[in-house]
């Protein structure tokens, strides 16, 4: 498709469904009440002259230039303020507005360089359309008094800011306002002086609160605000829609590309997890996609310590094959496994699986979804009857009291953080929803610009069940309980097995205060207010699925949301915030080791035998190996060769040494990936991977929402993941022939009920669906279990709260506890390539002041990290956002690589493991540790490669 | 630790997760049949493993006969 800019309808749509009908130039238009004249010409096709109007953003009335003339009203009222009428007449377009606006512009064109030709914006600014819109010919006034002097501020490592170029219509301090809720920008002075700044006079964007989401670039009518690739590469010429493959929002965005070469990521105003919005992952960080430390020949080597030799696609796929083939022979097929990828595409995960289970003949595959959400998958399930969310994420807006727990949506889920914010601060007249945050650091949305949490339980990491049973204790015995829900759609002995559980004494706010640390009054007053307050909502993350009570803690979630009748409606539900963008739908896709797709258990005949018929061989009817115990059956000497498409299991699996362990003892490790990353420093195939830009598929973001990934450059190792996949298959035997990923749709359709109405083509034309698309819900299901439970009746499961073995002692003080940050994305290995290092180049230890004190650190000093199982080294953060006696550190960097500290210890059903709770002692320190070391000689070693020999 | 004191260590934690279950024994064993693969199940079956708490050793008797 050639360039054009998104539609842009001056205001936003008013929601209503009441229609009005009016005269606009003489031609009849019927709107939604509530729109402005503005958005009712827009709609029509009449572009009313503007500047300070966007459909981003709620009308200002500050530029006057959409002036325009009503029938019987006195005046030229702006259109972009005034909302349409029943019967009202409006012109548009008169010899007096024109000569208004005329007027407007040419105050704005004289204190404006006008050097158009030059500027990185031409052809692509509302300014220089405007001037045309109004017929600006020539401009009277002399530039004497101008702003042209002032000087670019260029911090940002994305776009740039030139005061001289700013048109003061306040879009962008407005879209950080409004849109993001960061509320970093200001419009300082007023009438000609008024200037924007970040934050304070003296600061810039890089050192101002600033957090780089690019709304107000999107929002600037002209070049003030402009994104740095545009001003090197210049305007795009063509776009592609397509959705982001950093986290489990799946923002959609328009590609805007000159030839084969990505100009910029806009977020793209239709897409329906985002509207329009973005982060700076999304927005920004794409440089890795061309990174030079991308691998783009296919490399072989016999042994680890060998170097790596180049080879073409063949030969690595035919060694790959015929090393599988040989070590099954050798072996048995239970010898062999693989791991999908929650990165890669739906279809492409599909495939992996199916070579598992139809090519190795076994069930050893499992996804890096194991290692974050795989309790949900149980707990959920478990209660509910489906794996997922119950919400879309604009369910938010009608919530009246949010509980977030386990999770750091401004840091993790930044879109959908900035959605959740808009809901938590007043807006016309409404009141904000009120807040529950449950996590033992001070997240950014315990008190940010206009929202103070009502309630921040800062527990003990570890006790999260305890708290929720605590909660549960305190909205049965108090009489909260939604008894008429209850009644409707739970098993009622269940539910009285579980409220006489929850009542008892031992389960008492009082009772478990010295267990979870937390005040028994204010545990009381949380659960009180969210049983009171109207819909709740509760929105949850890996601070509650990487425990050794991970499953259990889902299903308290579960138990809290149907006691109180939170499930079923908009508003309301249990909300899981997923980690990457497709761990959603890596676990739809059948990744994990006892379930095909559609979570139907490979035990179960019927639904084996139908695959059996499409894929025309016999499955192994039990269940594989998971991630953790395939590792140890490594050590063991059982399972000898693994597959692993777009994970780093050194990097991101717990007890690096043990993970180092089972790589080592293996004879044959496929590595197929963007960078040689820490795990192929164990691999003895590497197969390049492909970005999300150079592929087609797509992915299901964490509202169950599958959306269309488009290829917009060809993959720059020759091929896409699917097609690499394939041919693997093929070499093995298997007779695969897909030409498009679309055709790996079909397929999935065809064997997954919950996906039958799903295809490319359908995606297509509805812009994404929201699973279950079959023939109850031709056009998917945003809100789950609205009549009924799809289990039948919900489940209230009994969760007894059972300490972790990993216990604090007099070696192991503290706990530690981690998660990730806002600019980088999980091991880093993508983002670690762009310029969002500015932001955070280290992992760094957050300590409270008095642990710091007693042990004489201070803020940027190197500390030793250690646990039981190992020990690493980083500088300390020293804040007081951490409780005293825990500590936390992000895992973005290999360097630190913060799982060496981390145990073996998971959560009791999937064992997803206890990232968030380790026994760790603080001490200081003068250097790396022995395992950094060991790394970096190994790492070095291995990462070489071998130009001397041609391939063979 | 080695693969056996963890395999038992995650059957003595998914038999301290299900005690309210009214057949806590079936439970576990019924979780261990459809999560574990065959090899792990061979192992917690052998003779002779110990530290297995009451509820998780009467569990892995239930499965003996089927491992
Ligand atoms: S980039 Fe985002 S956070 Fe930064 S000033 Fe612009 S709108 Fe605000
Ligand atoms: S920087 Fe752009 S959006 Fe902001 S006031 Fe200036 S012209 Fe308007
Ligand atoms: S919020 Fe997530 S999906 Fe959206 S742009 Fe950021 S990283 Fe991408
Ligand atoms: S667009 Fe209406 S006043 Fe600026």
């Amino acid at each position: 498709m050639t360039y054009q800019p998104q539609a842009d309808y001056g205001t936003p749509a008013s929601g209503a469904h009441e229609m009005v009908t009016l005269i606009i130039d003489g031609r009849e238009v019927t709107v939604a009440a509530g729109s402005s004249i503005m958005r009712a010409a827009a709609e029509q096709g009449t572009a009313i002259p503007k500047l300070c109007a966007t459909d981003m953003l709620e009308s200002f009335g500050s530029c006057r230039l959409c002036l325009v003339e009503i029938d019987g009203v006195n005046g030229t009222p702006a259109s972009c303020t005034t909302p349409v009428a029943p019967g009202m007449v409006v012109h548009t377009q008169t010899p007096r507005l024109q000569k208004l606006r005329k007027g407007v512009m040419e105050l704005y064109i004289s204190d404006h360089p006008l050097d158009c030709l030059t500027c990185a914006a031409n052809g692509d600014c509302e300014l220089q359309d405007q001037a045309g819109a109004v017929g600006l010919r020539d401009v009277r006034y002399a530039a004497d008094a101008t702003h042209l002097g002032q000087a670019k501020d260029l911090s940002n490592p994305y776009f740039d800011f030139d005061p001289a170029k700013c048109i003061a219509c306040s879009r962008c301090v407005r879209a950080c306002d409004e849109v993001q809720g960061t509320l970093a920008l200001t419009m300082e002075h007023r009438g000609f002086a008024s200037k924007i700044s970040a934050g304070l006079a003296s600061d810039d964007f890089l050192g101002s609160e600033c957090v780089s989401c690019g709304a107000c670039v999107q929002a600037c009518p002209t070049a003030t605000l402009i994104e740095k690739s545009v001003v090197e590469i210049g305007t795009p010429d063509r776009s592609v829609v397509t959705t982001c493959a950093y986290c489990g929002v799946g923002c959609t965005f328009r590609a805007e590309m000159r030839g084969e070469q990505l100009v910029r990521m806009v977020p793209w105003k239709e897409g329906k997890a985002n509207h329009g919005h973005s982060c700076v992952k999304g927005r920004f960080a794409w440089g890795y996609a061309q990174h030079r430390d991308r691998v783009l020949k296919p490399m072989i080597r016999a042994s680890i310590d060998q170097p790596w030799r180049e080879v073409e696609w063949d030969e690595a796929i035919q060694y790959a094959a015929s090393e599988l083939q040989r070590i099954s022979a050798q072996y048995g097929r239970h010898a062999l496994g693989g791991i999908t990828s929650s990165r890669c595409t739906n279809e492409e995960t599909f495939l992996v699986q199916k070579l598992v289970r139809a090519g190795f003949g076994n069930n050893n595959v499992d996804t890096c979804a194991r290692v974050c959400h795989s309790p949900t998958g149980y707990g959920l399930k478990t209660t509910f009857g489906t794996s997922a969310g119950t919400q879309d994420f604009d369910s938010v807006d009608e919530s009246d009291v949010i509980l977030v727990i386990g999770a750091n949506p401004t840091d993790a889920h930044p879109v959908f953080a900035s959605r959740m914010k808009r809901r938590l601060r007043a807006q016309n007249g409404r009141p904000g929803a009120r807040l529950i945050v449950i996590d033992p650091r001070r997240i950014d949305l315990v008190r940010s610009p206009h929202i103070a949490a009502d309630y921040h339980l800062p527990l003990r990491p570890g006790t999260n069940v305890a708290v929720l049973t605590a909660m549960a204790h305190v909205i049965v015995t108090e009489g909260l309980v939604d008894h008429a829900f209850i009644a409707e759609r739970c098993d009622a002995e269940e539910y009285r097995d579980w409220a006489d559980f929850v009542s008892l004494p031992r389960n008492s706010p009082e009772a478990l205060e010295p267990v979870m640390s937390v005040s028994a009054a204010d545990l009381r007053g949380a659960a009180r207010l969210f049983a009171t307050s109207g819909n709740g909502a509760i929105y949850y993350g890996l601070g509650v699925t990487e425990h050794s009570q991970g499953s259990s803690t889902v299903m308290a979630i579960a138990n809290l949301a149907m006691a109180t009748g939170n499930i079923g409606r908009r508003g309301v539900g249990v909300n899981p915030l997923r980690g990457q963008n497709n761990v959603q739908g890596a676990c739809d896709m059948g990744s994990f080791p006892h379930e095909l797709s559609g979570y139907r258990h490979i035990s179960d005949d019927q639904v084996r035998a139908d695959f059996e018929r499409d894929w025309g061989v016999a499955l192994d009817p039990e269940p594989g190996l998971r991630i953790p115990n395939m590792l140890d059956a490594a050590t063991d000497g059982s399972f000898k060769a693994i597959y692993i498409q777009g994970e780093d299991l050194l990097q991101s699996d717990p007890n690096s040494s043990h993970v180092a362990a089972g790589l080592a003892a293996m004879e044959c490790v496929i590595v197929h990936d963007l960078f040689l990353n820490e795990t192929a420093n164990y691999a003895h195939v590497f197969l390049p991977g492909s970005t999300f830009l150079e592929k087609d598929g797509t992915f299901t973001n964490a509202e169950r929402r599958i959306q269309l990934v488009r290829k917009v450059m060809s993959p720059l190792a020759g091929l896409a993941d699917w097609q690499v996949t394939q041919r693997l298959a093929q070499a093995m035997g298997l007779d695969w022939d897909y030409a498009h990923p679309s055709e790996i749709m079909d397929e999935i359709a065809r064997l997954t009920p919950t996906f039958a109405g799903v295809s490319h083509a359908h995606l297509d034309t509805a812009g994404s669906l929201q699973w279950p698309v079959n023939a109850a819900a031709p056009e998917g299901t945003p809100i789950m279990h609205e009549q009924g439970f799809v289990r039948g009746k919900g489940k209230f499961v009994v969760t007894d709260y059972v300490p972790t073995d990993e216990k604090t002692g007099p070696r192991f003080p503290l706990l530690l506890t981690t998660g990730r940050i806002l600019s980088q994305y999980n091991v880093g290995s993508q983002t670690r390539r762009t310029l969002n290092e500015v932001w955070h180049d280290e992992d760094v230890l957050e300590i409270h002041p008095v642990d710091a004190e007693d042990r004489g650190l201070k803020m940027g000093d190197w500390v030793k990290l250690a646990s039981r199982v190992g020990e690493t080294t980083l500088r300390a953060y020293v804040t007081p956002r951490v409780a005293p006696g825990v500590v936390y550190t992000t895992f973005h960097h290999p360097e630190t690589q913060a799982n060496v500290v981390t145990t073996e210890f998971s959560d009791w059903a999937t064992n997803c493991p206890e990232y968030k709770v380790t026994a760790v002692q603080v001490s200081p320190s003068n250097g790396p540790s022995d395992w950094q070391r060991a790394h970096d000689a190994r790492a070095t070693q291995s990462r070489r490669i071998s130009h001397g020999e041609l391939p063979g | 630790m080695t693969h056996l004191e963890k395999l038992v260590m995650m059957a003595n934690q998914i038999a301290q997760n299900l005690t309210h279950e009214p057949d806590p024994a079936a439970a576990v064993a019924a979780h261990i049949r459809l999560f574990w693969d065959p090899r792990m199940r061979a192992m917690i079956c052998a003779e002779e493993v110990g530290g297995l708490i009451p509820t998780a050793k009467a569990a892995v008797a239930l499965i003996r006969p089927a491992a």
